[in-house]
């Protein structure tokens, strides 16, 4: 890593000092989720943590996929697979604004020179039955952040209410690193022995993936994998909360939530293989909604949900 | 007296709701004010992203005491009485009055509400305002229970009094304590400052670089873009809608233009704009002398030591990466455009207009049907009609669209001159969708305006099959807005169109693929039936048996002949009889649902139009009173004899007609109440006996002559003077001549000619309708 005050010089280099800084702030440094989900918010850390009154401070990268983005790798922003990094801090701090200008220091962009904007943008996720109020944060006219106070997931009330960073981290550091190509862009050190850019890492898994899920994908099996994880969900939340072999009460909101993960990164396959009609859409995002509110449900009942037995 | 001033800082707040916060910040407090009773001398709010201030001069330093006297039970009343009294007055018995009144010594007691002081008061309206604040959306934040429109950091509330002292107001809301100070601009000016006055506060924030007034704010930002576009001999795009916005999105704002890429100039200027303007908030720079979009103008929130540069190459960059999109869609569309836009009529098909009214490929072939039933109407060539209608939407599947939605039509226009479509086509695509607006332009080539027509009609009569009409403040599919375009198309361009049968058309179109299915339905059905070797069913034979007599018969030959039979020709027939069948089972059936649609539609356009009339000065008794005539689906028509009214309306003999009319109709009403007849007979001129009776006899045939043939020729304003000039006669009459006389005779004929009075002014317009 090179010095920490001056301009990064990789992608990975930006990511070292988010963590870094967050870090410092506080914040517990997390690994991603094990999961495909389609943004950083999918992760528990964000999703149910943000339920109940436990208070909470976590970041972390989130490999993101959203299969109708593909573009094989030619488009030079454009990505099915890319990452997301994400702060959430419960209950959000009074000086979140300066925090989060202070992480754009630390990656290198001078407040001195540049011209940062807070712009309305309202953030809703019709598949977890969540939204926020907050903005869209430019720089110099380019969107680097979404920022949000959440005030409803699930279904439930935020309380007290979480604040929530998401960083778009390929354009981010395109943006920081003056690249105009995502494939172009340092992914490792430039300088180092063997430098690896973006594309040496990604670009041929950006093709592989777009031709399967665009064309190649049993739809069929999808499906079915949707339903299985749609009625597993239910299942699991059925389970009494008495483990008849430990004699504990154990309400297993995060497995019923693992599948609708799954269901939700199903549904988004499905509908990149263009096999869901606008009509089925809607019906489609109100069972995975479903899901979420019944996981966030049984999440209030857990301890870390703020149960208290 | 002392000066109020109040700021609210917070956290960015979206641009849109500044205004309307302000004048709710002004109107909350000042209204909560006075009803304290602390008059104020002025007013004024004001708005940054980070801050709502509200300042007001001479206010009272304390609300008035208020004497408020109260009458009590009588001295000789029970104790008991006399307690209550005190109780609910507040005084002590040493402090009642007794006065002497009619029925004896009564206690008065005398309640006094002391004043408060100022600052009390603010900090009481000012807790209810922040608590209360209408803001269109709010949220909590951290661990707190408090809304705000984003979190809300610190509120600086003081009094100044006439010697320039400042008095912090003691408020906390929430833990968040009133105090005098605030913060300057974020990044150029941060830390916090004490104020004592406002014009101390708007001086100290313009060193730390924040403009409060975002009238100038804008101001500013209109004059630095027009020098700097001037400067090169170019003009900036108006845009006041675009100018508020930004001006709500930066507190101390530095305009910085910049060059829209060569490879982008091409684009069509309104997609340039759009693109710039959404995704952007930039300003379209003009070169005159080209007409193209060549520059922007962007507005940064700060100033830097290289002079902005480093903010304009980076918004540069940004607006390159939208264009490259743009010109991607572009490019792509032109293609299929070129090749006539087939795929993207293809692909409406598959898009839902309405779940009930089906997808928009089956919307936009109604709409040509209907459209070339309108064309002769309106003068437009039917082919070119029918055309324009088929691909007046295809740009709705066009890339550019799905960006930009407010690209509709404008798009179609070009690509349907890169198709090679006649120019009125092209022009329908764009100028169909107008007016939008109350003082959107109305078009005027006939083709656009047929199809105008087309697409409104068949969304009314659509929405009206399905019941999903505009009630109260919900208009969802802006039916009000599609009756009124209507109703402009026709009057502005003086077209003499009957609407019910245009209704009808419009209905029918929509009945046609409900009525397809039906029919194909049971066309299936009879022919497994014949297969399985079974007849025509008696339920069809009764009820179509007359009319497809021969075809059932061949549907016997042929089972008896059996697998010898031609199958082609028994499957004609048997759709034959399915058509007939459906064709009158449905037909009874939509008759019964089409007909009360139709005149419920026909009203609610009355309705609009009198809204609209009303606009232009036509009373709405006037319009109803000829809304009441025949032929009163023809607006046109309807507005001509409208104004008539209403003119001879503005004249002596007319309002002094009208009082006769009513005169004759009362007295003639009551009669034929009374007697249980009608006297329409027709009055016979040799029972007249006055003189005033012969000259009215002899002045009714002439204005119902003159009425008659004025109404044929649509000559209402020569109908409503030979109306007019009935007065009078009519008044002469009147005074001259008892109605009830008791010679039966008499009184018959008077009721008689009184009905020909009736009569003869009904026809030019119901003035049984008009006010007074």
């Amino acid at each position: 890593m090179s010095d920490s005050t001056g301009k990064p010089r990789s992608f990975q280099e930006i990511i070292l000092r988010l963590q870094a800084y967050w870090a410092a702030k506080g914040c517990a440094v997390m690994q991603p989720y094990d999961m495909e989900v389609g943004a950083g918010t999918f992760h528990p850390a964000t999703t149910l943590r943000s339920l109940g009154s436990r208070a909470w401070a976590a970041a972390y990268v989130q490999p993101s996929r959203r299969p109708t983005d593909g573009r094989y790798g030619e488009s030079p922003n454009r990505l099915q697979h890319y990452y997301q990094y994400q702060v959430l801090i419960k209950p959000s701090p009074p000086d979140l604004q300066a925090l989060y200008l202070g992480s754009l220091e630390a990656i290198g962009i001078d407040m001195e020179m540049h011209d940062i904007r807070f712009v309305e943008d309202d953030w809703e996720s019709p598949t977890l039955g969540a939204w926020g109020l907050g903005w869209e944060v430019w720089c110099d006219g380019m969107e680097v952040s979404q920022f949000t106070y959440f005030q409803q997931v699930g279904g439930h009330d935020c309380h007290p209410v979480s604040g929530e960073l998401t960083y778009g981290l390929e354009r981010l550091a395109m943006y920081v690193l003056g690249v105009d190509h995502v494939m172009d862009m340092p992914f490792n050190d430039p300088d180092a022995p063997i430098a690896l850019s973006y594309g040496d890492v990604f670009l041929e898994a950006e093709a592989q993936f777009a031709r399967w899920n665009f064309d190649v994908a049993d739809t069929d099996v999808l499906l079915r994998h949707f339903e299985e994880a749609e009625a597993e969900c239910d299942r699991i939340l059925n389970a009494p909360e008495l483990d008849p072999k430990t004699g504990r009460r154990i309400v297993m909101a995060l497995p019923a939530y693992d599948q609708c993960i799954k269901a939700s990164h199903f549904f988004n396959l499905l509908d990149a293989r263009g096999v869901i009609s606008v009509t089925e859409r809607q019906a489609y995002i109100g069972r995975v909604r479903a899901l979420a509110k019944k996981c966030a449900d049984a999440y209030v009942l857990t301890a870390d949900g703020g149960f208290a037995a | 007296m002392p000066d109020l001033l109040i700021e609210l800082f917070s956290e960015e707040i979206p641009a849109r709701m500044q205004a309307r916060a302000c004048d709710d910040l002004k109107k909350r407090m000042t209204d909560g004010l006075v009803e304290a009773g602390l008059t104020y001398a002025g007013a004024a709010a004001f708005a940054t992203p980070r801050r709502l201030t509200l300042a007001l001069e001479g206010l009272l330093s304390e609300s008035p005491t208020l004497r408020e006297e109260r009458k009590g039970p009588r001295v000789d009343a029970p104790e008991k009485a006399i307690e209550g009294f005190l109780r609910g007055a507040g005084v002590t018995r040493d402090a009642l009055e007794v006065r002497d009144e009619k029925k004896g010594q009564v206690y008065f007691a005398t309640i006094t509400k002391p004043g408060r002081p100022a600052a009390e008061i603010v900090a009481d309206v000012l807790d209810d305002t922040i608590r209360n604040f209408p803001w269109p959306k709010s949220m909590r934040w951290g661990a707190g229970s408090l809304r705000w429109v984003r979190p809300l950091h610190s509120i600086l509330c003081i009094l100044t009094d006439d010697a320039g002292e400042a008095q912090i107001v003691p408020l906390d809301v929430d833990g968040i304590k009133a105090g005098d100070s605030t913060e300057g601009h974020r990044f150029m000016a941060p830390g916090r400052f004490s104020v004592t006055s406002f014009e101390d506060y708007a001086a100290k924030l313009k060193r730390a670089h924040v403009v409060l007034n975002p009238e100038e704010r804008a101001g500013h930002i209109w004059q630095e873009a027009t020098n700097l576009a001037f400067a090169r001999g170019l003009d900036v795009v108006e845009d006041k809608g675009l100018l508020q916005e930004v001006a709500g999105l930066v507190e101390w704002p530095v305009p910085l233009m910049g060059e829209i890429g060569a490879e982008f100039l091409d684009l069509p200027p309104e997609v340039l704009q759009s693109s710039m303007k959404e995704h952007q908030k930039f300003f379209s720079v003009r070169n005159p002398k080209t007409g193209r979009i060549e520059q922007f103008v962007t507005v940064a929130n700060r100033e830097t030591a290289d002079q902005g540069a480093t903010i304009l190459a980076g918004n540069q960059k940004v607006l390159a990466a939208r264009l490259a999109d743009a010109k991607f869609f572009w490019e792509n569309d032109l293609r299929i455009a070129k090749e006539g836009m087939g795929p993207w009529l293809d692909s409406l098909e598959n898009v839902t207009f309405h779940n009930k009214l089906g997808s928009q490929a089956e919307r936009i072939a109604r709409i040509a049907a209907l459209a070339r039933e309108i064309a002769p109407v309106v003068g437009a060539d039917p082919d070119l009609a029918e055309q324009a209608a088929q691909v007046a939407k295809a740009d709705l599947s066009s890339e550019m669209v799905y960006e930009f939605p407010e690209l509709q039509g404008i798009m179609g226009r070009y690509y349907a001159v890169e198709a090679g479509l006649p120019e009125d086509v092209a022009a329908a695509c764009e100028e169909h969708y107008a007016p939008l607006g109350p003082s959107d332009a109305v078009p005027s080539r006939p083709v656009s305006v047929t199809v105008a027509l087309a697409d409104k009609l068949d969304t009314l009569a659509g929405f009206w099959a399905i019941d999903e009409k505009p009630t109260g403040s919900k208009d969802p599919y802006a039916l009000r807005r599609a009756a009124l375009g209507v109703i402009r198309l026709v009057l502005e361009n003086s077209l003499r169109i009957g609407l019910q049968d245009k209704f009808e058309d419009a209905l029918d179109l929509l009945r046609s693929p409900r009525y397809e299915k039906m029919r194909d339905g049971l066309f299936h059905d009879m022919w497994q039936d014949f297969q399985r070797g079974k007849e025509v069913s008696d339920e069809i034979k009764e009820f179509i048996g007359a009319s497809a007599e021969n075809e059932i018969q061949m549907v016997s030959k042929a089972l008896a002949a059996g697998p010898s039979a031609r199958e082609s020709v028994v499957r004609k027939a048997i759709h034959d009889i399915a058509d007939l069948w459906v064709t009158q089972r449905s037909g009874i059936e939509w008759r019964g649902e089409f007909v009360p649609m139709r005149d419920d539609l026909l009203s609610f356009f009355h309705d609009r139009l009198k809204v609209y009339l009303k606009d232009q000065g036509i009373r709405h008794d006037v319009i109803d009173a000829c809304i009441a005539m025949e032929g009163n689906d023809d607006l046109a028509l309807l507005v001509k004899r409208a104004q008539a009214l209403q003119d001879v309306l503005q004249t002596e003999d007319g309002t002094n007609l009208v009082q006769g009319f009513k005169r004759a109709n009362n007295i003639l009403t009551q009669a034929e109440e009374k007697d249980g007849v009608e006297y329409s007979f027709g009055a016979d001129p040799k029972f007249a006996e006055d003189d005033t009776e012969k000259a009215l006899f002899a002045a009714l045939q002439d204005a119902e002559k003159t009425i008659a043939a004025a109404g044929k020729d649509e000559d209402f304003a020569r109908a409503m003077g030979a109306m007019a000039a009935l007065r009078g006669p009519i008044d002469a009459f009147f005074e001259a001549v008892q109605i009830n006389s008791d010679n039966e005779i008499l009184r018959r004929n008077r009721l008689n000619m009184l009905h020909s009075i009736r009569q003869i002014c009904l026809q030019a317009a119901d003035l049984r309708r008009l006010d007074g």
